[in-house]
């Protein structure tokens, strides 16, 4: 079979980092190859380097047999190679025709040929199965439309090489289902496609072959049809993984959380929370399902007292605590793991000792009166490195020096520590390998089973239906339904997170 | 065992991070003067070992190496520790506080104003004095502090304007209420507002000195053994985690800029009380608040750093006059003041393009 992509012998350092370790890679014409591996395990940087965002410190690239130096994504499109990326690149008040002739615009004299432009992009569309309307604002479209766009602009670039960076991780299960369709359409005519992911799900129903990077370094590359999830997951960490996790069943308690009609602006001042109603009992794990930005941010902002509530309430153990301040919600029994470590989770230049009362630093014995006890507060933090396995050097390191994964078990241990009524946990594995993930799930499930009420806010469906006694599906600033997580699937639960009514209502979403 | 080697680690941590911090400012003075040096050659024809010599000497009798120009570098220090302290105070918060020179004019009214007052025990005078200049400084540095905290004006520009006003209060009082006939100045402040004067009335170096120096480790003890200093240093350094762990950031802001302000105050009042008496007419700034910037850049915001930044600072300022004795051109002080300030920003924007690179690496590994 034609190659039509051939790197061989990549090597990119950066400091402190091999990312890539003389990786050897090819793509054929005409099949769609996933590009396996943990966050961090360097498939992003082989990838910006075919698209010319870095250059290689080693190595040689060959496109159609051609030895070639990528010095730009300019060189990358006139070579055919088109990469749609993670973050979309997308003009938000420009109409979808306009966004995809950017950059390449047909023109009549000085003026844009308009009518030619949207006339090209319905072609393109039809032809690969897409359904966009080429007319439309971009900010009135899903997501999931949003990428389709992505993928026509590097069509209309004349892009035969496509590179899709983590596709799938901003869309519900039907729009993957219709990403796959439209890659498959994709192959046929001609086009070669690889996918940068870590879910092993997508790569089983998606891809021919599949090349596994670890560290940085090449493991295999595989038929996907001579293996299965399991060989994949362990080729991809290194050892056997529990890809289940376990649990018993939920002793449930009393309601601990209880949000009433919960309102609440965006920072764009547009309304975002529209009405949430939501209990969480003692004793289980509530999962919050829904696509990126249907208001699950807000509403833990809303929670912990960093965003004021326009309406509604939130009560915790029979106590209102609208619009308190973060620290009376602290003090008041709520603790979080934020969605995002290094901005919220960690003052990163502060040292773990310092970092371990963040939120507790003016309680006994941390301090009294306004002299801090950094003995006590030593010794605890040395308790929380032990008890939840933190890897680090020493508790005086900056919270910046340790890994991910690290860092998210120390503000794990922190919140968790506090021993609070309710537990609220946003994305807590994100950008996790796959042992810390365990670890961090792990310990959640205990929390619950200690009696805790545990608020899981997750954008992995897998997680939220792993972990979770009963999920609710956010969509558009509502709860649009509570499922109990054994009586329900993917299925459903992708039409309520896309907007969409079961027909079997009122059968398990009364609580 | 184990426990030894650990500490054994922990010491040569610590020692290589003291290394890490101090290797910069050394390398930008050492840079700085060799940088001087061809000035002088140039100005005065010279070899380079000649060139050496000249400078160092008149640098060192300019310093310390003469009685009376080792006290006028004491007294050229004191000023430069409190606003060097005021500036790192905002800096630990995230703040630019440029007002640190009009607060210290601010004290330096205060100082004079209260001054006059007759018939007050001496004792009782000078905390009075002292406290005025606290407070002037204070109130004068919380206002575009709540203007930040309030309604997210820039403090930078707000307190620039504050300086401008500061000038023109201060010259309004000496010009007007408390001028003294036939001068440029205000009126002497009584005897009793007078801070001491540890080798003599005739000598300008006075017990201010020391309460500069106290204030440095009450400065330290406050950044880093108290909830305040964590609350403030949580907020310079990440004020989203810092509202996340329920610190609330536009306090903190308020409270940064009035005791940075406190402190430019206390200054200006200690440099009244003690070193000049009274106060001048200004027509451009006193620059004893701009100077700070670069002490507290040079001391990399660290208290105990201040100490030896405002004694080079000083030292520098006071050596001028010596230097034009030997002939040399006194801006050549200013010259290497300028360039130990510009290799101390490269350092902060090499940082500043390392953590980006690192940043970069682990976003797209």
């Amino acid at each position: 079979m034609e190659k039509v992509i051939e790197m061989r012998g990549i090597t990119k350092i950066f400091p402190g980092i091999i990312a890539n370790d003389n990786v050897n890679f090819e793509l054929r014409k005409g099949e769609i190859h996933v590009l396996l591996g943990e966050n961090g395990a360097g498939k992003t940087t082989l990838m910006n380097i075919l698209y010319g965002l870095y250059q290689p410190d080693k190595g040689e690239i060959y496109v159609n047999g051609k030895k070639v130096d990528i010095k730009g994504p300019s060189d990358a499109i006139a070579l055919g190679i088109g990469m749609v990326h993670q973050h979309f690149m997308l003009v938000h008040n420009f109409t979808v025709a306009e966004n995809i002739i950017l950059g390449s615009e047909p023109k009549v004299g000085l003026k844009i040929d308009y009518k030619k432009a949207v006339n090209d992009v319905k072609e393109l569309a039809d032809k690969y199965g897409f359904k966009v309307d080429p007319n439309s604002i971009i900010e009135d479209i899903t997501v999931g439309q949003q990428q389709k766009v992505e993928i026509l602009k590097a069509l209309y670039r004349g892009a035969e090489i496509l590179i899709l960076d983590e596709p799938t991780a901003v869309l519900t299960p039907q729009e993957i289902e219709e990403l796959g369709q439209i890659l498959k359409n994709l192959v046929k005519e001609g086009k070669s496609i690889i996918l940068i992911t870590h879910k092993l799900k997508e790569v089983m129903n998606m891809s021919d072959r599949v090349t596994i990077i670890r560290r940085g370094k090449i493991i295999d590359t595989v038929n996907t049809k001579d293996v299965d999830m399991d060989t994949l997951a362990e080729m991809m960490v290194g050892r056997k993984v529990n890809l289940v996790v376990q649990k018993d069943p939920p002793k449930v308690g009393d309601v601990v959380l209880k949000i009433e009609n919960l309102e609440a602006l965006d920072h764009r001042k547009l309304p975002k929370l529209k009405g949430v109603n939501l209990e969480v009992r003692a004793g289980e794990i509530l999962g919050i399902a829904g696509v990126d930005g249907n208001g699950q941010t807000e509403l833990v902002e809303v929670i912990t007292g960093l965003r004021k509530a326009t309406g509604g309430k939130v009560i915790l153990n029979g106590q209102d605590i609208t619009n308190k301040t973060p620290k009376e919600i602290i003090e008041a029994g709520i603790s979080n793991i934020p969605e995002d470590r290094h901005k919220h989770g960690l003052v990163l230049k502060f040292s773990l000792i310092e970092n371990a009362v963040l939120g507790q630093h003016d309680k006994e014995p941390f301090s009294k009166g306004i002299l801090m006890n950094y003995n006590k507060i030593r010794e605890y933090a040395k308790k929380l490195i032990d008890d939840f396995d933190v890897r680090t050097p020493s508790e005086e390191v900056h919270a910046g020096a340790l890994s991910g994964g690290n860092q998210q078990k120390f503000i794990a241990a922190r919140e968790i520590t506090k021993d609070p009524y309710l537990l609220i946990a946003t994305q807590p594995t994100r950008g996790l390998d796959v042992g810390a993930i365990e670890y961090i799930h792990k310990r959640l499930v205990e929390e619950r089973d200690k009696g805790k009420a545990v608020l899981l806010v997750s954008l992995e469906l897998d997680e939220v239906m792993a972990l979770s006694d009963r999920i609710a599906v956010m969509y558009d600033g509502k709860i649009v339904g509570i499922l109990d997580a054994d009586k329900t699937n993917e299925m459903e639960l992708g039409i309520l997170m896309a907007g969409g009514t079961l027909k079997k209502e009122g059968e398990h979403d009364k609580q | 065992m184990t426990s030894n080697n650990t500490k054994n680690a922990v010491n040569k941590r610590y020692i290589q991070n003291a290394i890490d911090v101090l290797m910069f400012p050394l390398i930008a003075i050492v840079l700085g003067l060799f940088v001087a040096v061809f000035f002088v050659m140039w100005a005065k024809n010279l070899g380079f070992f000649d060139g050496v010599a000249t400078l160092f000497s008149a640098i060192w009798e300019g310093t310390f190496g003469k009685r009376a120009n080792f006290i006028e570098t004491l007294v050229a220090t004191t000023p430069l520790i409190f606003t060097g302290l005021a500036h790192s105070v905002a800096f630990r918060t995230g703040l630019f506080n440029i007002g640190v020179e009009g607060q210290f004019i601010m004290g330096m009214l205060a100082a004079a104003l209260i001054g006059l007052i007759p018939g007050i025990p001496s004792f009782i005078h000078v905390i009075l004095v002292l406290l005025g200049g606290v407070i002037f400084g204070a109130v004068w540095a919380a206002i575009p502090g709540y203007l930040k905290a309030k309604v997210g004006t820039n403090e930078v520009v707000n307190t620039i304007m504050m300086n401008f006003i500061a000038m023109n209060v201060s010259n309004y009082f000496v010009k007007g209420p408390i001028h003294r006939e036939g001068s440029a100045s205000s009126k002497m402040i009584l005897e009793s507002a007078q801070l001491y004067r540890f080798l003599g009335p005739s000598e300008r170096v006075n017990i201010g000195l020391f309460i500069g120096l106290v204030l440095i480790f009450v400065i330290y003890w406050l950044l880093w053994k108290t909830t305040i200093g964590y609350e403030l240093r949580a907020v310079g350094l990440n004020r989203h985690a810092a509202e996340y762990g329920g610190i609330n950031s536009k306090k903190n802001i308020v409270l940064a800029m009035v005791i940075s302000g406190a402190i430019a105050g206390l200054g200006g009042a200690v440099h009244v009380a003690g070193t000049i008496h009274k106060v001048h007419q200004l027509v451009g700034f006193t620059n004893y608040g701009f100077d700070g910037i670069a002490v507290a850049l040079l001391a990399k915001s660290h208290p105990i750093g201040v100490l030896f930044s405002s004694l080079l600072f000083g030292g520098l300022n006071s050596s001028a006059r010596i230097l034009q004795k030997y002939r040399i051109p006194k801006q050549i002080v200013y010259i290497i003041q300028g360039i130990i300030i510009i290799f101390v920003a490269a350092d902060y924007i090499y940082k500043w393009f390392k953590e980006k690179k690192k940043k970069e690496a682990i976003k797209n590994a």
